[in-house]
């Protein structure tokens, strides 16, 4: 294997699986001003109108739907994970092809959960070749342990749609659930017993695979209304009782954290974020679900709510929290690509300020402009920092692959301010680190790490920390940070890696940021 | 024992042949010889090369590590071998005496940090409470009672700086009973700011702490006297004792108010309003001034109560309390909010002061001030006021 440096100095292969590989070259290296216009992409299938009268689309049965699909062994499948951990259709498919003895295939889900643990038996058998897209849990973990034949490659939500309008992400058949569909398969997310939010992951499946078909527990005639996947891009629809476990299609964790580290953290992001101006009247803001994110929009409210300032819109998934500043009037909008709660996917429904994106309005790095680029700050989490500022939120510091991108590095790129939030330390392993385990979000893009031992401002963003010094906030070097760890914590040991590359890891723009070793076997 | 995260579990059976030591842990990869290597320190101060040692590990720390092996080789019997002294020893100690060893600091908030979980300690600091509590009675269950010691031990040896700017006080159990008095001794080579004494019924309990502390700190060569003592009075008895108490011994700090002890104790029933022991907590701040001690209230324990917890501290403070005690490092910030003069009453008492030092000036010991009269006591509450709010360092206000 060829293997070259690339510009954040990591080495990375020329070619993988045959595949010639470009080296990450710098953060904004494909980036042009507004107007500018590139090559043409590849816009797609184009479809043939049925003739006169209604299209024959509903199939009677899994077996049908199989059998008109024609899905041959060695193609590309791809899901897309609204149904979270309650979802029923990425196993039942997956398992179908198995019994019709298909092998090799390449499976390209926006996200999995744990209940995709039971991939694993097919990876093991063959039946799954390779991954491209995002990997957590157990499937991560047989990628670790190299199970898989061919190397993964991970992206975030922007660099998969990116990959798809590019044509570097082919699709031969996209199966889409949807909470509620009709005939013609215009479907959506916000109807139906399984009704889960937005259904924006799938559409750039629904615009670009050969095959789609449209899995539904939640018929309804003729025009299915509103409508996130557009019936014309659609070649069939399979009714079946249940495409999930609701309960588990919202996880519904709201609750503050009882943490008292992750609201140290919260509390110092939201002071930062008021101290430095970033929240001043029509601000905009983007913040997970995880538990750091949830408290610091909680805080970032109550200081909102204290100075009379109102925010003009927050971006990415969407909770309760976000749910009750839009209704209490603190928000003028929610743009949303994934509702994680009950709250959430009821305003979605009915709240006309409550928007549903798609990954190109939101992250689309061949969109001129998206909603990431119309936020003041993003607060965004990570398992490993290191002195560069690069971030890891792939693997675990033993180089277990056991976490997706999800829009991490869309937003860090994109949004004025990225703010990382973690502790210094989880258990007794460093968060801060001399070199992260893996680059998944280049330093040059990071400008703000928080933890609750300090806050680190990257000496590009020399603005950002003269405000934060006048301020008083409390300032810390990541190298300072990296002792004062140690001594708590100890100096880990190093990791063992095999030579084999068992994941690529893939900038916005499709270059190789870094790539994920197989671990060595247990000794 | 059920695992903890950031804790581990380590059991020994005997044998003849070397020591080994078996590592299961979620950090193995990365942290496997530094277990490993904290373990076979701690066998060596207790002599063990010989038997097995298994850890059960999620993350523990080597301080923690070596406490619960220790905790482990001690319950098969093993003593400290002559010459090994504990690994952090009297690092430490000296250098923290002379500025937190203070009777008369602030004590707006009293943290307890149950003392048998460690993964609560090294952020402890980070939080800065005026104390920190490291409990060895009541959160403590009665089967780990030797480990919460020895555990509270190693971390005051190796982790002072743990406690950051805050106080550090360790909760014994009462002398009387059948863990106080080996608590002290466990805490003999690594002395904590004060010690909290629970469950004070008498002058008598105090002079017998005061009189073991000052053994320790002449055996040790520490200045006699610099251990404090915060005494909790949570009976009938002591509450009727407490002007006694308060006064038994100059290392005694503050004076603490136990409700719920107490409210068993009378036979009362909690309520909202908290009535049942208005006159106990009354008492417990009298006999705590008669004394030039401080006063401080009971636990606030909803840790979820936001709005109840400032009006419970409101209240204290009303009541002449300086300040009161918290389950949750949430809590800190209403408590400091509380028991800190706000601007207007500073604004007040500077006027009062420079009212009155200008009627002395000109030999008068009364003066009027927005028709209010001014005199002495009132002006030495204003400087009291102005003191203590200049006393709290400008990088600890915070916003």
């Amino acid at each position: 294997m060829d293997w070259t440096t690339n510009a954040i100095g990591r080495r990375v292969p020329v070619s993988v699986d045959g595949r010639p590989l470009k080296a990450f070259s710098g953060a904004y290296a494909d980036s042009a001003p507004a107007g500018t216009t590139v090559k043409r992409t590849a816009g797609g299938p184009s479809r043939v109108a049925p003739g006169r009268g209604r299209p024959d689309k509903l199939v009677k049965n899994w077996d049908d739907l199989l059998d008109r699909m024609d899905v041959k062994s060695g193609m590309t499948i791809s899901f897309h994970h609204h149904l979270r951990d309650g979802d029923a259709v990425v196993n039942e498919v997956v398992a179908r092809l198995a019994a019709r003895g298909l092998r090799d295939l390449t499976i390209a889900p926006t996200a999995l959960f744990p209940v995709h643990d039971r991939l694993v038996p097919f990876i093991e058998s063959g039946v799954i070749a390779r991954v491209e897209g995002s990997m957590n849990g157990a499937v991560g973990l047989a990628c670790s342990r190299g199970l898989m034949k061919g190397a993964a490659v991970l992206r975030s939500h922007g660099g998969r749609q990116r990959a798809i309008q590019d044509g570097e992400l082919r699709i031969d058949a996209a199966f889409i659930a949807a909470p509620s569909a009709d005939p013609l398969g215009n479907a959506n997310g916000v109807l139906g017993k399984s009704a889960c939010g937005p259904l924006a992951y799938p559409v750039p499946d629904s615009l670009s695979a050969d095959r789609v078909a449209v899995i539904t527990d939640g018929l309804v005639p003729y025009p299915c209304a509103p409508r996130s996947i557009a019936g014309g891009n659609v070649d069939w629809v399979l009714e079946v009782e249940s495409i999930g476990d609701p309960s588990k299609i919202v996880s519904g964790t709201t609750r503050l954290t009882k943490s008292p580290t992750q609201l140290l953290i919260a509390e110092l992001t939201a002071r930062f974020i008021e101290a430095t101006g970033i929240m001043r009247d029509g601000f905009s803001f983007q913040a997970g679900a995880g538990g750091i994110s949830l408290a610091a929009t909680v805080f970032l409210a109550q200081r909102m709510r204290a100075r009379g300032v109102k925010a003009s819109f927050a971006h990415g998934g969407a909770t309760g929290i976000l749910v009750g500043l839009l209704e209490e009037g603190l928000l003028g909008s929610i743009v949303d690509l994934q509702s994680f709660d009950l709250e959430a996917v009821r305003s979605c429904r009915d709240n006309p300020r409550h928007i549903e994106s798609t990954p190109f309005d939101s992250y689309g790095p061949r969109a001129a402009g998206s909603a990431a680029n119309m936020l003041d700050v993003a607060i965004l989490g990570a398992t490993e920092i290191d002195l560069d500022f690069n971030v890891n939120v792939n693997t675990h510091s033993d180089g277990l692959l056991l976490h997706g991108i999800g829009g991490h590095t869309d937003a860090a790129a994109s949004a004025l301010c990225s703010i990382i939030t973690a502790p210094s330390f989880r258990k007794r392993i460093p968060i801060v680190r001399d070199r992260v385990t893996t680059v998944s979000c280049p330093g040059e893009v990071v400008d703000v790490v928080v933890t609750e031992r300090g806050i680190a401002i990257n000496p590009k963003r020399y603005d950002l920390a003269e405000r934060a010094r006048k301020a008083g906030l409390p300032l810390v070097g990541l190298g300072d940070l990296m002792r004062q760890v140690h001594a708590i914590t100890g100096v880990p040991d190093e990791p063992k890696f095999g030579d084999r590359v068992v994941a690529l890891v893939e900038w916005r723009d499709g270059t190789v940021l870094d790539v994920v070793r197989e671990l060595a076997p247990a000794r | 024992m059920t695992k903890r995260k950031s804790d581990c579990s380590a059991a020994y059976s005997p044998g003849s042949g070397a020591l080994t030591v078996a590592v299961e842990s979620s950090v193995k990869p990365l942290f496997g010889r530094a277990i490993e290597a904290a373990a076979r320190a701690a066998a060596a101060e207790f002599g063990v090369t010989a038997g097995e040692l298994s850890i059960d590990d999620d993350g523990a720390l080597d301080f923690v590590v070596g406490a619960r092996v220790e905790a482990a080789l001690r319950a098969a019997g093993f003593g400290r071998a002559a010459g090994s002294p504990s690994v952090g020893a009297a690092s430490t100690r000296d250098e923290k005496d002379s500025q937190d060893r203070t009777l008369g600091r602030r004590r707006r908030s009293r943290l307890y940090l149950p003392g048998d979980q460690p993964d609560l300690l090294p952020n402890a600091g980070l939080f800065e409470a005026d104390c920190l509590i490291l409990d060895l009675e009541d959160s403590v269950a009665p089967s780990r009672k030797a480990e919460a010691r020895i555990l509270a031990r190693r971390v005051l040896e190796a982790h002072r700086d743990f406690f950051g700017t805050s106080e550090t006080v360790v909760r014994i159990n009462p002398l009387a009973g059948p863990f106080g008095q080996a608590d002290l001794a466990e805490l003999a080579g690594c002395l904590p700011d004060a010690i909290l004494l629970p469950k004070c019924e008498s002058a008598g309990d105090i002079e017998a702490l005061a009189a073991e502390l000052g053994r320790i700190e002449t055996a040790a060569g520490m200045k006699n006297g610099i251990t404090l003592i915060m005494a909790i009075v949570e009976t009938a008895r002591g509450v009727i004792a407490a002007p006694a108490i308060a006064a038994a011994s100059g290392r005694v700090a503050a004076l603490c108010f136990g409700a719920e002890d107490f409210c068993r104790d009378i036979g009362a029933r909690r309520t909202a309003a908290g009535s049942e022991a208005l006159m106990a907590r009354q008492n417990v701040v009298m006999a705590a001034r008669s004394a030039g001690v401080q006063a401080h209230d009971s636990v606030y324990s909803d840790v979820d109560d936001a709005a109840g917890l400032a009006a419970y501290c409101a209240a204290s403070r009303a009541l002449g309390f300086d300040g009161v005690g918290l389950v949750h490092p949430r809590q800190i910030a209403a408590a400091h909010a509380a028991f800190d003069p706000n601007p207007a009453e500073l604004d007040e008492a500077r006027r009062i002061i420079g009212a009155l030092d200008a009627a002395l000036a000109q030999g008068q010991g009364v003066v009027s001030l927005d028709g209010r009269m001014i005199d002495a006591p009132v002006a030495a509450r204003a400087r009291r006021l102005v003191q203590g709010a200049d006393d709290v360092p400008d990088a600890k206000k915070g916003n």
